[in-house]
C-alpha cells in the first residue's frame, strides 16, 4: 500500500477485514487535526506522528495476527527499488500528487507488479488496475497540464479572487518572508523607469530600527497605493478594464482605530492564541466570516507585526503552509485587500485557505467506497481474473441508474512513451537551449524522473547520485551550463538522446530536431515536446506563467502540496468549477474516458450501450 | 442560518468536508439523531461514517452477545474473547465509536425493534434498521410514519457480495444546484410495504435481479419463521420451490430470479467486508444528504453486487401512487 491517508485509512481496515495476512504501508506524512474527519484511524493524540505507523498499530488492535510493516518514508526514495517493488503481489496506491503516482506507475512496470490505482474528490472517486502488457498503465492517457496564471494578471491585472491569492501568496509573502534571492516578479510591471528595480528591492527591507507598525503601513502604502498608481499610469492597459483603485493606509485606519488597534494587542498580549493569530489577537472568531476592507487592514497590520515580534528568526526561511495560521491571515487579508482595489468581491479566511492551500475537498464516506472497490479488485489480480478487471467511477448522480459504474479497462496505449517505449520527439533550439534547460524542463517537469542519466549514444552528458567523484561532477556540472550543440558530444538535428531514471528503470529515448523560433506565447518553455499528447498548457498570454501553489518543476517532491486522498474528477461539470481551486494533479481518468469518442460500459444484456463525450454529463446512446 | 455557529474546534476537525457540503449543513448535522438497529459489519461501516462527518447523537440497538461470527466483517470489537466476552454487540460497538469523535454522542438503548412504540421514533431524525424480519422492517417504518414529523427511514442488509439498501424519506422537499442556479425539489417516497407490494409485473424489465432475490429470501424466513439472515444453503429447495410460487403468483417470467443467484445468496450468509464499506459508504452518504438537505436523494433502493461491480438505484414505487 502507498498511502496512509484518506483512502489508506479504509483501505488498509477493509484489507484486514477481508484477509489479507501480509501487508506493507508506506507513507512519508504525519498526522495533522484536519484529517481526522476521514482518517478514523488516527486520533487527536496522534497528531505528529506517522500515519503509516499509527495506521498499522490501529488495525494490529482488532487483526493482531496479521503482519503489517510500516515505512515512515517517501516512496520515491532509493530504497524502494524495483527490487523492493517485486516481493508484492500486487500494489494499492492511495495517493495525493501526480507525482508519485507516476513514479510508483513506473516501479509497478519495471517490477511487473499489478497496480490498483485509486483516487476521491469530495462524492467522486475511482479506482483503476494497471497491468503490464494487458491493461493501459497510468500514464497511457496524459494528465491534464498545471492550472497556471500568466505572469501580468496576476502582477497587474487580475479579474478574479484567485489571482489575488496567487498575488499574496506567491509575491508578497515570498518577499516579505520568504527567500530574498529567489526572484520576484512583484514589482516588474511598471512602465516607469523611475522604479529602477533597486529601489524597489529597498522598500520591502525593514529598516533597522523602524518601528513594525510604521513599516507595516510603509508596506501597505507601497504595494496597495503607490504600485497601483504606477500601473494606473499605463493608459494602455485600461483601455477595456476597469481601472483600480489605490488604497492608502490612511484611508482604511482612522486614527482612533490605528491606536485602539494596538491597545488591544497589549490586553491580549498573554493569551497564547494572540501570538500565532491575527485573528485571536483582535477578537475576530468567525472564519466563515467575510470581513471589510478595514477588518482586512487591521488585519494585514496585526499578522505583519505578529510575524517581527514573535516569528523574527523565521523571516527569510518561509514558505507559505496552509497549516500556518498567520500565514493563512496575512494571505488572505492581503488578497483581500488587492480584491477590493480591483472590484473583486471579498472571501472569508476558510474560501481564501481552501484557494491558497489547494486543499481538496474530502470525505469519510467517498474514501470507504472507494477502498472497498480496490480491495475487490486486488482480490481479482491475486486471482488472476483478468477478464473481470475493472475501472470503477464512484459518481454522484447517477448515470443509467448507476451510482457505481464499472467498465473494462483499455489496452496499453501503444504509444505511450512509459509502457511501449516509443520514441519522443523534441523540438528545442539546440544553439540556444542549454542542456540545464532540457534537463529541468523535460526530464524532470515532463518525464517526471528523479535521478536522471542523460547519454548520447555512450556518451555520458549528465547524471546524479551519491557515488560520483569529483571530477565527474565538476564536468557535469560544466556540461549544464552549454547549449546542446557545444556540448562535448554535440546535441543537433538528428541526434538521439537517450535518458534513463535509474531508480525507476525507464528508459526513454528523444529524437532532437533543431528549431530556431519558438512562440513565446504557446510555447514558454521554448521548446516542444511530442510523441505523445500532451495536452495543451493552460497558458494564455503571457511569457511566464504562475501557478497556483508548488508547481512541479520547482519542488520534484510534490507530496507536500494537498492532501492524502484526492484526485480524480468525474464530472466534468464539476471540475469546471473547481479547476480554480484544485491542482491539476486532478488526473483523470474518467474525463480521460469521456473524452474518447466512447466508452464502454459492462453490461450483462445482450444490448451494447455506448456513452458519449459530452460535457455536461453522460449521453447516453444505445446500439443495436 | 439556523443560528448556532460552528465552534473553532469544529470548523478546524470538520474543515475538509465543510468544504464539500457547507457550513450550514454541518450545522443540521450536529442536531441530528440517529438511530441504529442491528450491528453487523456494514451498519458498523455506516456508524463510522456518521460519527466522523460529526451527526449530533448515535443510538445503537443490538441485544445479541458478540460471537466471532458476527464479528468477522466489524472492526469496532477487537477479536479477543476476553473483551467480548458477555458484552452486547451494541455495547461494545458503542465504546469503539465514542473513540472516533469526542464531538458526538453515542449511546446504547436495549429491546426488541418490535418492542418500540411510536414515542421511542420520536427521539430520532434518522432511524437505520438492519438484520430484521419482514415484519419488523414493516412495523418500524410505518411508526416513524405515524409521527408528525418526518423521520429518514433506512434499511440495509447483506449477503455473500451483494448488499441492499432501501430509503424512504416520506415527502421529502431539498434544494440542489444547477449551474448558478438554486433549484427546489420535492419526492414522494412509498414505505417498505407499499414498496414491495408493488406488482413485480409493473415494474421495468431491467429491475435488478438482486431486488427479486431478497424479496424471495425475506418471504421465506418470514413463512418459515426463521430469525434474520438464518436461511441456509439446506433451504434452497424451499427458497425455490417459493420462488416459482412468487413468480406465478406475480405473473412473471421465473428468469427474474436466477437460481444460482439466490443460492449464492443462501451459500454464504456471512458479510464480505468490501461490499460492507461500499454499502456503508453509500448509506452513509445518503444519511448526510437527507440531513443536509442537499442533493439528490436516491429513490427508493439502491443494490451492489461484488461480481460484476454495478452499483444501481431502482425506484420500486407504484407508478400511479399520488397521481
Ligand atoms: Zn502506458
Amino acid at each position: 500500500m502507498v498511502g496512509a491517508g484518506g483512502i489508506g485509512c479504509e483501505l488498509l481496515k477493509t484489507l484486514a477485514l477481508s484477509g489479507f495476512q501480509d501487508i506493507h504501508i508506506i507513507d512519508m506524512d504525519t498526522i495533522e487535526v484536519s484529517n481526522l474527519n476521514r482518517q478514523f484511524l488516527f486520533r487527536q493524540s496522534h497528531v505528529g506522528q506517522s500515519k503509516a505507523k499509527v495506521a498499522r498499530d490501529a488495525v494490529l488492535k482488532f487483526r493482531p495476527h496479521i503482519n503489517i510493516k510500516s515505512y515512515h518514508a517517501n516512496v520515491k526514495d532509493p530504497d524502494f527499488n524495483v527490487e523492493f517493488f517485486k516481493q508484492f503481489n500486487v500494489v494499492l496506491n492511495g495517493l495525493d500528487n501526480l507525482d508519485a503516482r507516476r513514479h510508483v506507475n513506473r516501479l509497478c512496470l519495471a517490477a511487473d507488479v499489478p497496480l490498483v490505482e485509486s483516487g476521491t474528490t469530495g462524492f467522486l472517486g475511482q479506482v483503476t488496475v494497471h497491468v503490464k502488457g494487458r491493461t493501459e498503465c497510468y500514464e497511457c492517457q496524459p494528465k491534464p497540464a498545471p492550472k497556471t496564471y500568466p505572469v501580468c494578471t496576476i502582477t497587474s491585472t487580475p479579474s478574479k479572487f484567485v489571482h489575488c491569492i496567487v498575488w499574496a501568496k506567491d509575491l508578497l509573502f515570498t518577499k516579505l518572508f520568504g527567500d530574498k534571492n529567489q526572484e520576484n516578479d512583484l514589482n516588474i510591471r511598471s512602465s516607469d523607469g523611475a522604479s529602477s528595480s533597486e529601489n524597489v528591492v529597498d522598500v520591502f527591507e525593514r529598516k533597522e530600527d523602524e518601528d513594525v507598525e510604521q513599516y507595516g503601513r510603509r508596506i501597505f502604502d507601497h504595494v496597495f497605493g503607490y504600485n497601483i498608481e504606477l500601473a494606473l499610469s499605463n493608459e494602455e492597459t485600461w483601455k477595456n478594464r476597469n481601472r483600480p483603485k489605490p488604497i492608502y493606509s490612511k484611508d482604511v485606519l482612522s486614527d482612533e482605530l490605528a491606536h485602539q488597534n494596538g491597545s488591544v494587542n497589549k490586553n491580549l498580549a498573554t493569551d497564547d492564541g494572540s501570538l500565532v493569530s491575527a485573528m485571536a489577537s483582535l477578537g475576530m472568531k468567525n472564519p466563515q466570516d467575510i470581513w471589510s476592507l478595514s477588518e482586512n487592514s487591521r488585519i494585514f497590520f496585526e499578522t505583519l507585526r505578529l510575524f517581527f515580534t514573535n516569528r523574527g528568526k523565521e523571516i527569510g526561511n518561509l514558505s507559505f503552509d496552509k497549516d500556518d495560521q498567520l500565514a493563512v491571515e496575512f494571505v488572505t487579508a492581503a488578497a483581500n485587500i488587492r480584491a477590493a482595489s480591483f472590484g473583486i468581491p471579498l472571501h472569508s479566511l476558510f474560501e481564501a485557505k481552501g484557494i491558497a492551500g489547494n486543499i481538496v475537498h474530502a470525505v469519510a464516506t467517498t474514501n470507504a467506497i472507494i477502498a472497498g472497490l480496490i480491495v475487490i479488485e486486488a482480490i481479482k489480480v491475486l486471482k488472476s481474473d483478468i477478464k473481470s478487471y475493472r475501472m470503477t467511477y464512484c459518481l454522484e448522480h447517477p448515470s443509467r441508474k448507476m451510482l457505481l459504474m464499472p467498465v473494462e479497462p483499455f489496452e496499453p496505449n501503444k504509444s505511450c512513451y512509459v509502457c511501449s517505449e516509443t520514441p519522443l520527439s523534441l523540438e528545442i533550439n539546440t544553439h540556444h537551449s542549454k542542456l540545464k534547460d532540457f534537463v529541468e524542463k523535460i526530464v524532470k517537469a515532463k518525464l517526471g524522473m528523479n535521478f536522471p542519466i542523460i547519454m548520447q549514444g555512450s556518451a555520458l552528458l549528465y547524471e546524479v547520485g551519491d557515488d560520483l567523484d569529483e571530477d565527474m561532477v565538476a564536468n557535469y556540472a560544466a556540461n549544464l551550463e552549454k547549449v546542446l550543440a557545444e556540448l562535448p558530444s554535440p546535441v543537433t538535428s538528428g541526434t538521439v538522446l537517450t535518458v534513463e531514471d535509474l531508480q525507476q528503470e525507464f528508459t526513454c529515448n528523444i529524437n532532437i530536431k533543431h528549431r530556431k523560433e519558438f512562440d513565446e506565447e504557446k510555447e514558454p518553455d521554448g521548446m516542444l515536446l511530442s510523441g505523445w499528447t500532451q495536452p495543451p498548457s493552460a497558458l494564455e498570454k503571457e511569457d511566464k506563467s504562475i501557478s497556483n501553489g508548488a508547481s512541479t518543476s520547482d519542488t520534484p517532491i510534490a507530496a507536500t502540496e494537498a492532501e492524502k486522498d484526492e484526485i480524480g474528477i468525474v464530472s466534468a461539470a464539476k471540475k469546471r468549477r473547481l479547476s480554480d481551486i484544485v491542482d491539476s494533479e486532478l488526473s483523470n481518468a474518467a474525463d480521460e474516458a469521456r473524452n474518447r469518442n466512447q466508452l464502454q460500459v459492462i453490461d450483462d444484456e445482450d444490448d451494447l450501450v455506448m456513452l458519449e463525450g459530452n460535457s455536461d454529463g453522460y449521453k447516453k446512446k444505445r446500439l443495436q | 442560518m439556523d443560528g448556532e455557529e460552528l465552534t473553532e474546534q469544529e470548523t478546524a476537525l470538520y474543515d475538509r468536508q465543510i468544504r464539500v457540503w457547507g457550513a450550514d449543513a454541518q450545522r443540521r448535522l450536529s442536531k441530528a439523531h440517529v438511530l441504529v438497529y442491528g450491528m453487523k459489519g456494514t451498519v458498523a461501516e455506516f456508524c463510522k461514517n456518521i460519527v466522523l462527518a460529526g451527526v449530533g447523537s448515535l443510538t445503537l440497538v443490538d441485544d445479541r452477545v458478540a460471537t466471532e461470527e458476527a464479528l468477522s466483517s466489524n472492526f469496532l470489537i477487537p477479536l479477543d474473547e476476553n473483551v467480548y466476552n458477555g458484552k452486547t454487540l451494541a455495547e461494545l460497538c458503542c465504546d469503539s465509536l465514542k473513540d472516533f469523535n469526542p464531538m458526538v454522542r453515542v449511546s446504547v438503548e436495549k429491546g426488541d425493534l418490535l418492542s418500540f412504540g411510536v414515542d421511542f421514533f420520536n427521539k430520532f431524525d434518522v432511524v437505520v434498521v438492519s438484520c430484521c424480519s419482514l415484519a419488523a422492517k414493516k412495523m418500524a417504518n410505518d411508526r416513524c410514519r405515524k409521527l408528525s414529523k418526518r423521520v429518514a427511514f433506512y434499511t440495509v442488509d447483506c449477503r455473500d457480495s451483494c448488499g441492499e439498501i432501501f430509503v424512504d424519506l416520506q415527502d421529502y422537499r431539498y434544494s440542489k444546484k444547477k449551474l448558478e442556479e438554486t433549484i427546489e425539489c420535492q419526492l414522494q417516497y412509498p414505505s417498505f410495504e407499499e414498496a414491495v407490494s408493488v406488482p413485480w409485473r409493473a415494474l421495468p424489465r431491467k429491475t435488478s435481479k438482486l431486488y427479486f432475490a431478497m424479496r424471495v429470501i425475506e418471504n421465506y424466513e418470514e413463512a418459515e419463521g426463521r430469525n434474520p439472515g438464518e436461511v441456509l444453503i439446506a433451504d434452497l429447495p424451499g427458497v425455490l420451490k417459493l420462488k416459482k410460487e412468487l413468480c406465478t403468483a406475480q405473473s412473471v417470467n421465473e428468469s427474474h430470479v436466477p437460481d444460482n443467484l439466490l443460492e449464492r445468496l443462501i451459500t454464504n450468509t456471512t458479510e464480505f467486508p468490501p461490499v460492507c464499506a461500499i454499502i456503508g459508504g453509500i448509506l452513509g452518504q445518503e444519511v448526510i444528504k437527507a440531513i443536509s438537505g442537499k442533493g439528490d436523494p436516491l429513490k427508493n433502493f439502491f443494490f451492489f453486487d461484488a461480481l460484476d461491480g454495478k452499483g444501481i438505484i431502482e425506484d420500486i414505487s407504484d407508478p400511479n401512487a399520488g397521481k
